[in-house]
């Protein structure tokens, strides 16, 4: 039976995500141009929520855009059956913006290096950023966040879970299998 | 040739009704006796045939060996090497071969072919018209006298009623049938295989009933006409069965025969576009299948016989629409007659071989379907109960295109003799 | 999430479940932004080798497969032959085995002959898409098809649908009825009954003799293309009478009184099965046909890519 531990809760989580919003505006050097990318699936929700937060905060709407990877995935030509392919929209342009992608896990940085690819795509954007509620390590590739809700060390057999209200029901972050640091 | 004698078997003789535990001796290359525990005579070798039937040889009035012509599909060698393994003593070939069977060259080459084979006897069929062209009628007398038991122009239909009326007419003379392929071309040119609804699903222009019926009963009619002695080949629906059925009644010279295929397949074999289900006439429905089991049972459908259309495997092996019809049948004939008519009660063993060996031999006028004393020694013995899969290295046709391949059929030949002569012994027959 | 295989071919309709149709639909969504976006194209094909084999003259069809499976990154080449394979001198078997000889990942097959899509899947290693197979089925057609009624009314099920015209020679009628029956709409088939078969009938189709009837009926019409042949063949007496009697026109859509969404698979002929002024009317749905067209075809591609061709070492 795989250990699980709950590191964050809702209040946890909510607080972590107001530390957050205050950082992004922060490390963009203010609102201007700013747009937040949320990465399906959760990411997407994050970002909606750190684009309310920020846009209460600063007093004005923060655009929104959720971007779907799958099609960007490095493995496609090795995995067998089609992983199902979410949303992308885009508020209508990212060139010259502040882009910041918002995802709940960052792990390996392949998501990312997709995510990457597939904005340059759409235009190309004056900075982009990186936020994450949970950096668990284990990198493959030079990839860093620049804005991290909270930072953990797991091995190969740990599983990072993030639930969101909007999909799970609850708000929660939790590390199954290995000792928590 | 060695004098035989048949020791044991189930003798089954429909020429005199006669069914039963019994010995058969040949000598000479003629039945010489049949009876209860015959002693040994000298210098005879005995065939144990116990558990096994001994009947006349098979007779299959329906077979095409593609030589002249196409002698890499079939040749006449090869094709009497089918017919005795398939435990036929005698087959009648079509003429639609290259050049067709149409003059007494042709059909004398057929019949020297056959008695350099060795094997099954291989009647020619000349054809009706001259290169089956269907306008001018071929020389029968010169055929017949050449060895010709029937005229035909199967493949084709005889589209002219004019000259199908004469054919029947000049026939009389010889009295030999005339066999006719029946289809309505207008109606069935370019199908690919039964109308109805699998031909509506996978999208295949299909041949309706109508185009064989309706060709059926121009036949009847027109021996009604001229009193002659019509045969209708591979017969396939019901509305055909019905309308054979009537003329019968009416005391018509009217016969006719179905294959094999016709009462064990239907055209839901063709799902998956096989072209080995392609044939002509095509599979029908459940209900036609039906009406050729019971045409077979109450005689409205004389006999059996295989249409035997031995193709290469690559002209098989494409489009269904570009795929040639027909397929092998000599070999497993009476495999899927026993499974299909025999274990189901629909037709007992005399039944059966009545509509496989002395019906046939009557239809045609040929000699054989009988044991009686004196006869030509045309003897198949066959095992009615061995259960046996259908492989493709184990055919003897040059071709192996079949639907039934990796089947598993009832029964199946294991002593073929014609005129006597050992022709197929299968290898793995007990002795005792 | 992974989806539920769609196997290595995709040869028609009528071998998919429900749920397989509602998985390329579903998938065909995202395919639709990606055609919108300034760079129209995704890395997800990468490498792949597409041979569009057109045994067939097709300009639309193989255009949109093309545009398909090069805004998924693939290599594609184009095959085109006229003609059957007699005619051709090379059988369609060395014409698969050289394809496979050559380590091509998918073929997307068109041609004459019903069953060819399928004579090519069984002896082939790569994924075969049928994109069209004499008048057997035509699966990106009725896909496309079904995501058009889709967006327009929200839902197949319980749609009306009447497919008009010639029915016993279209392949796009067949894969239509298939699609449109699985995902539980009622299905119509009008035209002269020379062209409808009736055995078709016993699927569970109804068929309803005359046009006004139809639209009456219907919520939507997919109206197919009436070739010259048939009228050369005596199937129907003459183009004018069809227009006559069987066009959809104006004047029947305007007595009929209520908004009937109207398909055409294409090439129109505008005056023979169809007026233009229909075609080109508020109700028709043609030209997102077409744009659908690609993003099924698409995600089709993205689907079956999926399944690892046989003759790759796993």
């Amino acid at each position: 039976m795989p250990s699980v531990t709950r590191l964050l809760d809702d209040s946890a989580m909510a607080s972590a995500l107001s530390r957050m919003a205050r950082e992004v505006v922060e490390k963009s050097g203010g609102t201007r141009g700013l747009v937040l990318v949320g990465i399906q699936r959760r990411g997407v929700e994050l970002a909606a929520r750190l684009a309310g937060l920020i846009g209460k905060t600063e007093g004005k709407p923060i655009p929104l855009g959720k971007l779907d990877i799958t099609l960007y995935r490095d493995d496609l030509s090795t995995i067998g059956p089609r992983p199902r392919v979410g949303e992308t929209s885009l508020p209508d342009t990212i060139e010259g913006r502040t882009v910041v992608i918002v995802d709940d896990v960052l792990y390996t940085g392949r998501t990312i290096r997709a995510a990457l690819d597939e904005l340059a795509d759409f235009g190309r954007p004056r900075r982009i950023l990186l936020c994450v509620l949970v950096d668990r390590g284990g990198r493959e590739l030079p990839i860093q966040a620049d804005v991290v809700g909270q930072t953990l060390d797991t091995t190969g057999d740990d599983r990072v879970d993030v639930a969101v209200k909007e999909l799970d029901g609850r708000d929660s972050v939790e590390l199954v299998g290995g000792a928590p640091l | 040739m060695t004098d035989l004698l048949i020791r044991g078997g189930r003798v089954i003789d429909p020429s005199r009704g006669t069914d039963g535990v019994a010995d058969v001796y040949v000598r000479d290359g003629k039945i010489e006796a049949v009876g209860r525990n015959i002693p040994l005579p000298p210098g005879a070798e005995i065939v144990d045939a116990t558990g096994k039937v001994v009947a006349p040889g098979l007779i299959d009035l329906h077979v095409h060996f593609r030589e002249p012509g196409f002698e890499h599909a079939e040749t006449i060698a090869s094709g009497a090497l089918s017919a005795v393994a398939g435990g036929f003593t005698a087959v009648c070939a079509m003429p639609n071969t290259d050049p067709v069977t149409d003059s007494q060259a042709t059909v004398g080459f057929v019949v020297r072919q056959s008695i350099r084979a060795g094997k099954a006897r291989v009647y020619p069929i000349g054809a009706v018209s001259m290169g089956q062209q269907g306008e001018q009628l071929t020389e029968f007398g010169e055929m017949v006298q050449a060895g010709a038991v029937a005229v035909s122009d199967d493949g084709k239909p005889v589209k002219s009623s004019h000259l199908m009326r004469t054919a029947l007419e000049y026939a009389r003379t010889f009295g030999i049938p005339v066999a006719d392929h029946c289809e309505d071309m207008s109606l069935a040119e370019g199908g690919a295989m039964h109308e109805g609804l699998v031909s509506a699903r996978l999208g295949l222009k299909g041949i309706p009933s109508a185009a064989e019926e309706i060709m059926v009963a121009r036949d009847i009619i027109l021996a009604g006409l001229t009193g002659g002695h019509v045969h209708l080949c591979h017969m396939s629906t019901r509305g055909s069965v019905e309308l054979i059925r009537w003329a019968k009644a009416k005391g018509l010279r009217v016969t006719a025969e179905a294959t094999p295929h016709h009462f064990t397949l239907t055209h839901e074999r063709c799902e998956g576009y096989d072209t080995n289900a392609k044939m002509n006439p095509p599979l029908r429905e459940a209900a036609d299948r039906e009406a050729i089991r019971l045409g077979l049972k109450d005689g409205t459908i004389d006999c059996i016989a295989s249409d035997h259309a031995p193709h290469h495997y690559d002209t098989k092996e494409r489009e269904f629409d570009e795929a040639p019809n027909g397929i092998v049948g000599l070999e497993t004939a009476l495999g899927l007659a026993i499974r299909e008519l025999v274990e189901p009660g629909i037709l007992s063993l005399p039944e059966l071989i009545a509509r496989m060996s002395t019906v046939p031999a009557r239809v045609f006028g040929l000699a054989g379907g009988t044991l009686a004393v004196g006869a030509p020694a045309d003897v198949v013995v066959f095992d009615p109960a061995r259960r046996w899969v259908v492989r493709r290295e184990d055919l003897h046709s040059k071709s192996t295109n079949t639907p039934f391949l990796n089947e598993t059929l009832v029964g199946q030949a294991i002593l073929t003799l014609v005129g006597g002569r050992v022709a197929f012994d299968r290898p793995d027959r007990p002795v005792s | 999430m992974t989806t539920p295989s769609l196997g290595k071919d995709l040869i028609g309709l009528e071998g998919l479940s429900a749920d397989q149709i509602r998985l390329i639909l579903d998938t065909a969504e995202p395919f639709k932004e990606v055609s919108e976006r300034a760079i129209k194209k995704v890395p997800a094909l990468r490498g792949k080798t597409i041979v569009n084999l057109f045994f067939e003259p097709s300009t639309r069809t193989r255009i949109s497969f093309e545009f398909a499976e090069k805004r998924l990154s693939a290599d594609t080449v184009n095959v085109a032959t006229s003609g059957s394979s007699v005619s051709k001198g090379e059988t369609l078997v060395d014409t698969a085995r050289n394809l496979e000889a050559m380590r091509i990942d998918m073929v997307v097959i068109r041609h004459p002959s019903s069953g060819a899509a399928q004579f090519l899947g069984d002896r082939i290693g790569s994924n075969v898409i049928n994109a069209g197979d004499g008048k057997h089925e035509h699966p990106t057609q009725g896909l496309l098809d079904l995501l058009t009624l889709r967006d327009r009314f929200g839902r197949i099920e319980g749609l009306k649908v009447a497919i008009c015209g010639d029915v016993l020679h279209s392949r796009v009628a067949r894969s239509n009825i298939w699609g449109l029956l699985k995902l539980g709409a009622e299905v119509a088939l009008c035209g002269p009954a020379t062209l409808i078969p009736r055995e078709l009938a016993e699927l569970g189709v109804q068929i309803i003799p005359r046009i006004d009837d139809a639209i009456a009926w219907a919520d939507a019409l997919n109206v197919l293309r009436l070739q010259l042949e048939r009228m050369q063949a005596g199937f129907i007496p003459s183009l004018r009478e069809y227009n006559r009697v069987f066009g959809v026109t104006r004047e029947r859509l305007d007595r009929a009184g209520k908004d009937v969404v109207i398909l055409h698979p294409g090439p129109m002929n505008r005056g023979v099965e169809i007026d233009s002024d229909v075609a080109d009317g508020p109700h028709s749905v043609i030209l997102p046909q077409v744009t659908n067209g690609v993003a099924v075809r698409m995600a089709v591609l993205y689907l079956l890519a999926g399944g690892a061709p046989e003759w790759q070492a796993s």
